[in-house]
């Protein structure tokens, strides 16, 4: 099977990705489209490795996942703290960093 | 010996210090220590006087280096005083003549609870006046100029609750710092020039120097002499200083202040000696001012103006003579101290008159004052015969050597400038005859004053009539005395030099026709102001009358050709500056502001957007990368 369709699943899954940080509300489906697009990086890295005949790409994808899962858990917390104190999980309704 | 030479600065200046911050404690004999203060200085004028009397002509001049003021690298400015010949006559001239105001000033000011501080402010200004005269560099020589401008200020401006005299302190004083600058400018010229401003070496190697360069500091020291000594272009300030009390007039605006502008010419003599260009400016403006100060001096009917109107005249001759080189010199400060004499006693005079006339200064107002103020009128009459140069008082010695000195020009110069001194001479008789008939002779024309009061005139006290008496002796003898034997013009020859000239007519010709000219002076004031009654009221007069009693339009020419087109610079600088240089910086900065509101609106606080712009920078970002890897 031709590697560059690999790519292509990448982009689209990127691009799902991005709109869903677009226009969604939800903090948690929010987060979901981001690790959605993190991962689709991942794929990206896996599949220019494989193209290129090195490792590089794949040992950057480890990495991806061990600061992905990092920032699950910081932003994981946030989100639970924003919802303790607002009751609600929408990125609408902090809107408060603003002049 | 030479250590009483500090002490002839040193002690009016502490009588200063001592009066300016002693405090009310010292109001109740203040004004006896600022007598005793010019009288000490007097004293040590007097004792170095006599000691250099003593001395070989050659062995006179003595100097003493006090100080070095300002020693940087190879620039040095020392305090030192130069006492010679020169010197000395003018510290005799401050002194006595400025001790007998003093003493005038007592009785003059009685009443004014200010006193201690005119005292002050009078000592000020002889310190300052005989620094000026014994300093040996143009550097020192320039403080006690400004010195003395400052006294001159606070002193015209002294009764500062009139409006009139604050606004003439401020004229003069604006008007002298024009000439001011003149004087620092010449310095400037001296130093690059010479590498040096003391006396000594600038006038050795004077030579040296380009004749321009010579003639360039002439007329910046010409400039300033103009300020100081009241000469055309600068001499607006002179009439207006008037407002000051008269003890002040007489001192320093007729005696002293207003005749260190002839000190800086005759000092500078090896300057000018060498640069006939900017002498013959200083004669022309001598000989101009001359006249200029008569023909103001005839139209004016208050008593203090006509005599400033004469002083600024005397002045002039003064000039003339300077400018004339080693033939006038002597002659110049001859008439300068005669002048010294008798005109601080008609300033004097006149003091007495308006102390006894309740402070009237309009001579229209006077009359027939013989009666009631026998010694004024004898001490004033006697300055009177003094400055039309009477036969054998001062002024005839002094007067009739400067038209002497002016025919000796030769050739053409010579006449012009010996006409207009006789021209002078006969306008002098005619202005101080009217100034003798409208206030001691003819009818009474006394008015009451604002509050209804008659002037009832009186004798002042004696505190003010001795000095009056003692400056009219010196106004009679000063001359005859100096004249006798050439004595004044043997002691001052070794430092200004003399030569005789060549005079197209004898001396005694000269003589001569000067008398007549006095004599017909004296005739037709007397056949105009004499032989019918004086109108109480000015009449219109010729066009020329009236020009002369607003100064010959001095003013009016100021303000049309310097302040009305500064005003005019100085608005068109303000409109630059508020719309031009103003407007764009406040343009650029509501601008920015509008600019900034505007894209405040981008930070709604939603995430989503935040997040689209950076998707869209990224985006960006590819498309230029990409872009530039294809190029």
């Amino acid at each position: 099977m031709n590697p560059v369709n690999y790519l292509y699943l990448s982009a689209l899954l990127f691009t799902i990705g991005a709109s869903g940080v677009l226009i969604r509300r939800n903090a948690i489906v929010l987060f979901m489209c981001v690790e959605l697009m993190l991962n689709a990086a991942n794929l990206a890295l896996v599949t220019f490795s494989r193209l290129h005949g090195n490792l590089d790409g794949q040992i950057i994808a480890f990495f991806t996942m061990v600061v992905a899962a990092a920032e699950v858990v910081v932003g994981l917390a946030i989100i639970v703290s924003i919802f303790r104190t607002r009751h609600s999980a929408s990125v609408d309704d902090t809107n408060l960093m603003k002049l | 010996m030479n250590a009483l030479i500090p002490v002839l600065v040193a002690a009016p200046l502490a009588g200063a210090a001592l009066l300016l911050l002693g405090g009310r404690r010292l109001d109740a004999f203040g004004h006896w220590l600022g007598v005793v203060a010019s009288t000490a200085s007097f004293v040590a004028g007097a004792v170095l006087f006599f000691d250099m009397l003593g001395r070989s002509t050659a062995d006179r001049p003595v100097h003493q280096h006090l100080f070095s003021w300002v020693p940087v690298g190879g620039f040095r400015a020392d305090v030192g005083f130069q006492l010679d010949q020169l010197s000395i006559t003018f510290v005799l001239l401050i002194t006595g003549v400025g001790s007998l105001i003093h003493l005038y000033s007592v009785g003059y000011m009685a009443h004014d609870e200010r006193r201690r501080r005119f005292f002050g402010y009078l000592n000020l200004f002889l310190a300052a006046m005989l620094l000026l005269v014994l300093a040996d560099n143009y550097l020192l020589l320039y403080v006690g100029w400004e010195g003395v401008g400052l006294a001159s200020y606070l002193l015209i401006g002294f009764w500062q609750h009139k409006p009139s005299a604050a606004t003439a302190a401020k004229k003069a004083f604006l008007v002298n710092r024009v000439g001011d600058v003149g004087l620092s400018i010449a310095i400037m010229l001296m130093f690059t020039q010479f590498g040096s401003f003391a006396f000594g070496p600038v006038f050795g190697t004077a030579h040296t120097a380009s004749e321009g360069k010579l003639t360039a500091i002439g007329l910046m020291l010409l400039l300033a002499a103009c300020g100081k000594s009241a000469q055309v272009p600068l001499q607006s300030w002179l009439g207006d200083a008037m407002e000051g009390p008269t003890p002040v007039s007489a001192l320093i605006h007729a005696a002293t202040m207003v005749t260190a502008g002839v000190y800086l010419i005759t000092r500078s003599a090896a300057i000018f000696n060498l640069a006939p260009d900017a002498q013959l400016v200083v004669v022309c403006v001598g000989a101009v001012t001359l006249m200029f100060g008569a023909i103001v001096g005839c139209a004016k009917d208050d008593i203090k103006k006509a005599l400033a109107g004469s002083t600024m005249s005397q002045i002039g001759y003064m000039v003339l003579a300077a400018g004339l080189g080693p033939i006038g010199y002597a002659f110049a400060i001859m008439h300068l101290v005669t002048h010294g004499f008798f005109k601080a006693g008609l300033f004097l005079g006149a003091g007495s008159v308006m102390h006894g006339m309740d402070d009237e200064v309009n001579m229209r107002h006077y009359g027939g004052l013989r009666k009631y103020m026998p010694v004024t009128f004898v001490t004033f009459g006697l300055g009177y015969l003094a400055i039309i140069g009477f036969p054998g008082l001062s002024g005839f010695w002094s007067k009739d050597r400067i038209i002497e000195a002016a025919f000796a020009k030769g050739g053409t110069e010579g006449w012009i400038l010996g006409g207009v001194a006789l021209l002078g001479a006969a306008i002098t008789a005619f202005y101080m005859t009217r100034v003798m008939i409208m206030t001691f002779f003819g009818e009474k024309r006394w008015q009451p004053n604002a509050e209804g009061h008659e002037p009832h005139p009186h004798e002042s006290p004696s505190v003010m009539t001795l000095p009056m008496v003692v400056l009219a002796i010196g106004s009679v003898f000063a001359g005859g005395l100096f004249a006798l034997n050439n004595a004044f013009l043997h002691w001052l020859e070794p430092i200004t030099g003399h030569s005789e000239g060549n005079a197209p007519l004898g001396s005694l010709t000269i003589s001569g026709l000067t008398l007549l000219c006095v004599a017909v002076g004296v005739a037709w004031s007397w056949a105009v102001y004499g032989r019918q009654p004086v109108p109480a009221v000015a009449p219109v007069g010729s066009a020329l009358t009236r020009a002369a009693r607003r100064d010959l339009l001095q003013d009016d020419f100021n303000h049309a050709v310097l302040v009305r087109p500064g005003e005019y610079l100085t608005r068109g600088l303000v409109y630059g500056d508020t719309k031009g240089l103003d407007g764009f910086v406040n343009g650029l900065a509501a601008t920015i502001g509008g600019l900034s509101s505007r894209m405040r609106r981008m930070q709604n606080g939603f995430v989503r957007s935040y997040a689209l712009s950076m998707f869209g920078g990224a985006a960006v970002l590819v498309a230029t990368t990409l872009l530039m890897r294809s190029v």
